[in-house]
C-alpha cells in the first residue's frame, strides 16, 4: 500500500541559521549552540497510510504545531521533503511537494487537505458567515454555484452539530465549542483526503471535548479519511489513534503503536510524559 | 497669474512642451502603458507626475491622456456622462491649451476621449481610445488591506476571498450588492476595477473594438483593456450579473426609458426626476 503522506527530514529552522544547526541540536536541546537559531522541527520522517490515524504527542514547544504547518503550506519548510499521493490533486507521491509553486500548493491544500487549528481565529474568518467559511474552500476550488455550496455547507454544519438556522450568522457570534465545529466544517467542505487536527479539544470543557472527539471519530468511520492528531493529551491520542510519534525539542523520539507507547513507553522522556498523566 | 493665462503663455511657440508633460516623463508613461495593453487588466506602478490639478481629480487619465495625444486629434472631457461639468470643462481647456487641439462634444467625432466615471453610449470604434480616470484601482482592497498582500494575490491569480466577499453579499443581502465598479475579470486571468462606472457600461468594454486605458495618479497605477479582449464580470451560475433596469422611469429631456443610463435628479418641488447621464447622446436623441 502507498503512504498518501510521505515526509522525510522535514525540518524549520527560525533565525539565521549557520548551516550546522541540526547537527548541533537533538532531542535534548532545540537552540543552536553555535548561532542561537531555533530548531522547531528537524529530521522529522513519518509515513500516513490511506486511512490511518496517525498522533503526534509532545509537551509545548515540542514542535508539533509546526509539523502540522509545514504539512498544511502555512509555513515553509527550511529542509527536507513531503510526498503527497493525491489523485484529486494530481499528486502521484513522486514529487516533492515542498518545491511546487504557491498555486500548486494552493490547489493541494484546496482540493485535498483540511485543517482543524487549536485557536479557532487561525481557521476561521470571524466576520463571514458560517456557511461562506465552510464555502470558501469550495470557492478558491472554482465553485460557482451558490445553490449548491449552501447545500453542502448546510450538511456538513447539520453534521457538525450546527444549527442550521444559524448558518448566516458570523462564527464570532459562537461559543468556543460551536467555532472549532464550524472549522471541523470548513475542513470536511472539500471532502479531503488528509485531515489535520492541531489541538482540537484543547481549551473546551470536558463534556464538549467528549462530543468533538465522538465526531472526530465518527467522521473517520464514515469517510475513511488520513488524519494527523496532534495533542498534549494522551487522553485524545489514545482514544483517536493508531500510531503515535512522541515528539520533543522539534525531534521524534519515539513512535510506534498508541497502545505499545502508552503502555510500555522505551525513551526516558515517553515515560516522563506517561507518568505524569493525571 | 491664473491658471488659464500661464498655461497660454507657456504655450509649445514660446518654449513650453507640447502637452505640458515633458518627452522624457512622456516616454516612461507610454511604455508603462504599453505594458498594460500587453498584460490586459494587470496593472502597471508608473511615476505619477505633479499636475496643475490635484491628485485624485483626475492626474492618471490627464497623464495617460497628454502623453499619447498628438496635434491631429479631436479631444472629447466627459465627467460621470456630462460634457459641460466644471471638471470636464477644466481639463478639457487645460488640455486645449497645452496642445491647441480641437475639441468637439460628439462622441463620434473624437478620436481620444477622457471620461470619469462613464463609457459614452454610442458605440467607439477601433479608431478612437477611451482614457477612464481611476480613484482606487485595486479591485481586492476591501477584502485585504495590505498591496503587497494583494499584489501577491493577483500574481498567482488568489482569487477566492473575492469570491467569498461576493458569496457573502449574497447571503446577506440576497444579490451582490455593487453598483459601480464591477469586480471584472480580463483576459480570464486578472480581477480588474473597472473604475467606478455603472454596471450598464460594463457589458461595452467585453470584445470591443476600442482600446480602453485606464490612469489612477494618486495610486499611481495604469492598466488597459486592449480591444478584442474576454472581460466577464464575476458572476454565479445561479446569481447572474445584471445591469440596472429603469423599468417605469424615463429622461425628462428624450424619454429613453431603458436606452440610456439615468441619472436620478431632485427637483424644486422635491419630486424624483431622471435624465440621461449622457448629455450629448440625449441632446443627439432630442433632435431626431
Amino acid at each position: 500500500m502507498k503512504p498518501v503522506v510521505r515526509a522525510r527530514d522535514l525540518a524549520r529552522v527560525f533565525g539565521d541559521s549557520c548551516g550546522r544547526c541540526l547537527e548541533l541540536t537533538d532531542e535534548t536541546t532545540n537552540i543552536c549552540p553555535q548561532c542561537g537559531s531555533v530548531v522547531a522541527c528537524g529530521g522529522v520522517s513519518f509515513d500516513l497510510y490511506p486511512d490511518e490515524v496517525l498522533g503526534v504527542v509532545g509537551e509545548s514547544g515540542s514542535g508539533k504545531s509546526t509539523l502540522v504547518r509545514l504539512l498544511h503550506f502555512d509555513w515553509e519548510a527550511t529542509g527536507g521533503s513531503v510526498y503527497y499521493n493525491l489523485p484529486a490533486a494530481g499528486m502521484d507521491g513522486m514529487d516533492d511537494a515542498l518545491k511546487l509553486s504557491p498555486f500548486l500548493k494552493r490547489q493541494i491544500r484546496s482540493s485535498s487537505l483540511g485543517i482543524v487549528y487549536q485557536n479557532p481565529h487561525d481557521g476561521l474568518r470571524m466576520n463571514v458567515t458560517a456557511g461562506g467559511n465552510v464555502a470558501e474552500r469550495l470557492l478558491v476550488a472554482g465553485w460557482r454555484n451558490v445553490g449548491q455550496m449552501r447545500t453542502r455547507s448546510a450538511e456538513l454544519l447539520q453534521r457538525t452539530e450546527i444549527p442550521v438556522s444559524r448558518m448566516d450568522e458570523p462564527p464570532r457570534n459562537f461559543s468556543g465549542g460551536m467555532q472549532q465545529r464550524v472549522q471541523i466544517a470548513k475542513a470536511l467542505s472539500n471532502r479531503p483526503a488528509v485531515l489535520l487536527f492541531d489541538e482540537v479539544t484543547t481549551g473546551l470543557d470536558l463534556s464538549v471535548q467528549a462530543r468533538v472527539l465522538d465526531l472526530i471519530r465518527g467522521l473517520q468511520r464514515e469517510l475513511h479519511v488520513s488524519m494527523i492528531v496532534v495533542s498534549h493529551d494522551l487522553g485524545v491520542i489514545r482514544s483517536l489513534t493508531t500510531r503515535t510519534m512522541v515528539m520533543r525539542q522539534g525531534r521524534i523520539v519515539e513512535s510506534g503503536l498508541t497502545d505499545q507507547i502508552l503502555e510500555d513507553p522505551q525513551h526516558p522522556y515517553t515515560q516522563l510524559l506517561v507518568s505524569s498523566q493525571l | 497669474m491664473m491658471l488659464g493665462e500661464w498655461a497660454v503663455a507657456e504655450r509649445l511657440s514660446e518654449g513650453y512642451n507640447f502637452a505640458f508633460i515633458d518627452e522624457g516623463a512622456k516616454r516612461e508613461i507610454r511604455r508603462s502603458i504599453l505594458k498594460a495593453i500587453a498584460i490586459p487588466g494587470y496593472q502597471v506602478p508608473f511615476g505619477s507626475r505633479e499636475m496643475p490639478i490635484a491628485r485624485g481629480w483626475g492626474t492618471g487619465g490627464l497623464q495617460i491622456t497628454l502623453s499619447i495625444i498628438g496635434p491631429d486629434d479631436v479631444l472629447k472631457v466627459i465627467d460621470q456622462g456630462c460634457d459641460e461639468s466644471v471638471n470636464a470643462v477644466n481639463i478639457k481647456k487645460f488640455i486645449d491649451q497645452v496642445t491647441g487641439v480641437a475639441v468637439t462634444t460628439e462622441t463620434k467625432d473624437a478620436t481620444l476621449i477622457q471620461t470619469r466615471h462613464r463609457i459614452p453610449e454610442q458605440p467607439m470604434t477601433k479608431d478612437q481610445v477611451l482614457v477612464l480616470q481611476v480613484p482606487l484601482p485595486e479591485p481586492l482592497r476591501h477584502v485585504e488591506p495590505l498591496e503587497a498582500e494583494t499584489r501577491r494575490m493577483h500574481g498567482e491569480a488568489d482569487y477566492g476571498l473575492m469570491w467569498l466577499s461576493l458569496y457573502e453579499d449574497i447571503a446577506r443581502h440576497g444579490e451582490i450588492s455593487i453598483g459601480a465598479g464591477y469586480p471584472l475579470l480580463v483576459n480570464r486571468r486578472y480581477i480588474m476595477n473597472p473604475s467606478p462606472i455603472p454596471r450598464w457600461d460594463v457589458p461595452k468594454l467585453h470584445m470591443a473594438e476600442t482600446l480602453y486605458l485606464f490612469g489612477a495618479g494618486r495610486e499611481r497605477r495604469i492598466y488597459a483593456i486592449p480591444p478584442h479582449t474576454a472581460v466577464e464580470p464575476l458572476e454565479f451560475e445561479d446569481h447572474h450579473f445584471r445591469v440596472e433596469n429603469f423599468e417605469g422611469k424615463s429622461c425628462i429631456h428624450c424619454g429613453s426609458t431603458n436606452e440610456t443610463y439615468l441619472d436620478e435628479i431632485t427637483g424644486d418641488d422635491g419630486r424624483k426626476y431622471y435624465t440621461c447621464s449622457d448629455t450629448s447622446n440625449c441632446e443627439k436623441r432630442c433632435h431626431k
